[in-house]
């Protein structure tokens, strides 16, 4: 692969393909076409590989052992920190702490906000407020409003335009001086919106709020430089960028990660542990309690390997293509129309989209009988659903290794549902 | 796959008839329970009323209206269960809803008995399919939980709200 993707040739996906064993895959009769990227990404061998070698030859519990196994694998786990933090541009791998997934990295900063005295920088109460927006997924927004409700703060969120774009109009009134906490999404996972960062995170710093941004659908997809972005916390998964599922990752400021009271409590995550009470260690062991995701970790790390080995300015650039491929396809369809921006302009490669009179379900279900897999639902981001008026959306969202023969697979499958249900 | 009419298909011109012409659709009144249940997992919905009286046989079914949005799955087994349960006795209305139970969770290995589940035969294929058992079972169990407010004449309000997910955030 590395020769064939040279810096200054062509793109060359039939190369990624052939790193990744399931796309060889035959779905009723014909080859796979995998459209579900958004939900969760496949694996090249690579990844695999590392894992396995790790797992066969080096495995043990890391943090806590003489023995030379357990040296290699604490090595290993400290190692993949350091390539993470790397990929996401961080200037300390001390600021990445690896979770089980995205989703508790989001539940971590806001149960370590709520564990907070009062009177400290992170504690929330009663006229304090957090702010997200209408397009976060369930995991961005369902910790921040059990936040709210252990603290008696207030919860406000940024609308969406009909476009599906953050309505930024009342930006000002919504994030003001009392907000303790700005999360929002980078890219969106049902839409497919980029998020202006930089405006955002310049009115959270105008009122002191810290900010988190979801990363989980863009760091796959895009080159991250979490110091440009200006946040304090960012969060990426693994399964979405070629990793295994069982990762997630939290990049927070060092300052900020050793300041905070921890999430769970347990081993690793202290320092002197007496009958009446314990002290804690600095970040990232404060937050990565009990026997952290070792082999896990080791495969992300393989799989930023093997994203920055293609490139990701080159990857961003090869779903670009695939994306004005399928908007402009699916604008030539009728009885089909796009839930999220319709142009290239500031969007990620995910593309939901109705089919007039057949349910997501059932085009998700036809589709696959096509050996197209799609997402259908509410994509863990119901209230987009509801904004749009619709119950659920059928998405795709290509990757690295999708082609532009695939999209026009997808684009020929609608057309055959669409007889099919007429 | 536009062709494929096969029992082992999923999309049998049964369901697709019912989901075309639904039996018994739009709230009715009179009735004594009306309940909500979502499937959380893709937002189909379907709200139920049951109405129960005495009939010689005890208690009857008798009338089931509903609406609600969903799938063809979701919408076309809520029709057939109006057909096999209005007018039964209770009792013998929850046997055929035990039935298509037992044959959604066969995994296609139960043969449905058509004298029992009439056109609730054609969603043996669904069965096979796990991600779609739930959409075949959500008006289903909606008449079940009314009916069971309906005989045991607990308040559907709380009933209800329990079983009633998701709220604008």
């Amino acid at each position: 692969m590395t020769a064939l993707l040279a810096q200054g040739t062509s793109y060359d996906v039939e190369a990624v393909r052939a790193d990744f064993p399931v796309l060889t895959r035959v779905i009723g009769g014909r080859p796979l076409v995998y459209l579900d990227n958004a939900s969760s990404s496949h694996k090249p061998r690579q990844v695999l590989d590392a894992e396995r070698a790790f797992v066969e030859q080096h495995y043990s519990n890391v943090h806590r052992g003489v023995h030379t196994l357990s040296q290699e694998a604490t090595d290993a786990y400290e190692a993949a920190r350091t390539t993470v933090a790397s990929f996401l541009g961080a200037a300390d791998p001390h600021e990445v702490v690896f979770t089980k997934n995205a989703t508790e990295a989001y539940n971590l900063v806001a149960y370590s906000f709520g564990n907070a005295r009062a009177g400290s920088r992170f504690a929330l109460g009663p006229g304090d407020e957090v702010c997200v927006t209408e397009m976060e997924h369930h995991s961005n927004l369902v910790p921040w409003q059990m936040l709210c409700e252990r603290t008696g703060a207030t919860l406000r969120w940024i609308p969406l335009t009909d476009e599906g774009r953050l309505d930024l109009s009342e930006l000002e009134t919504l994030v003001n001086e009392r907000t303790k906490v700005l999360a929002f999404v980078h890219v969106s996972n049902i839409l497919g919106t980029a998020n202006p960062v930089e405006t955002l995170v310049a009115r959270a710093r105008e009122v002191g709020a810290f900010v988190l941004v979801d990363g989980a659908q863009s760091a796959p997809h895009q080159v991250v430089d979490v110091q440009a972005l200006g946040a304090d916390f960012f969060v990426a998964t693994g399964h979405k960028m070629l990793a295994p599922s069982g990762i997630g990752v939290l990049w927070g400021r060092r300052e900020l990660l050793d300041a905070m009271p921890p999430f769970l409590g347990g081993g690793s995550m202290i320092e002197v542990v007496q009958m009446g009470g314990s002290t804690y260690a600095p970040a990232p062991e404060r937050f990565e309690a009990g026997t952290p995701v070792i082999s896990q970790a080791v495969a992300l790390a393989a799989a930023c390997d093997y994203l920055r080995e293609v490139g990701l300015d080159r990857i961003t650039a090869h779903e670009q293509v695939l994306t004005a491929r399928l908007l402009e396809g699916l604008r030539d369809l009728d009885g089909v129309s796009v839930i999220g921006p319709d142009s290239l302009h500031s969007r990620g490669s995910a593309v939901s989209f109705a089919v007039e009179g057949v349910h997501p379900h059932d085009v998700g279900q036809s589709l696959d009988e096509l050996g197209i897999a799609v997402r259908v639902g509410h994509h863990c981001a119901a209230p987009v659903c509801r904004r749009y008026g619709v119950p659920a959306t059928t998405r795709a969202s290509s990757y690295l290794y999708n082609t532009e023969g695939e999209i026009d697979a997808l684009l020929e499958g609608i057309r055959t549902v669409q007889r099919f249900w007429s | 796959m536009t062709t494929n009419t096969s029992p082992e298909s999923l999309y049998q011109e049964i369901i697709l008839d019912h989901y075309r012409h639904p039996h018994h659709k739009g709230l009715r009144d009179p009735y004594d329970v009306e309940v909500h249940h979502v499937n959380p997992t893709c937002g189909d919905e379907v709200t139920v009323r049951v109405k129960v009286a005495e009939g010689p046989d005890g208690a009857t079914v008798q009338d089931v209206s509903y609406d609600g949005q969903g799938c063809s799955i979701s919408q076309a087994s809520t029709s057939v269960m109006t057909d096999l349960v209005i007018g039964k006795p209770v009792d013998r209305a929850l046997e055929t809803s035990e039935a298509f139970l037992t044959l959604m969770q066969s995994r296609g290995q139960v043969e449905p008995d058509e004298d029992v589940l009439e056109d609730g035969i054609a969603f043996a294929g669904v069965s096979r399919y796990p991600a779609r058992v739930k959409c075949a079972l959500l008006g289903w169990m909606a008449w079940k939980d009314a009916t069971a407010q309906a005989v045991g004449g607990t308040a559907p309000q709380d009933r209800t709200a329990s079983r009633t997910t998701g709220g604008a955030a």
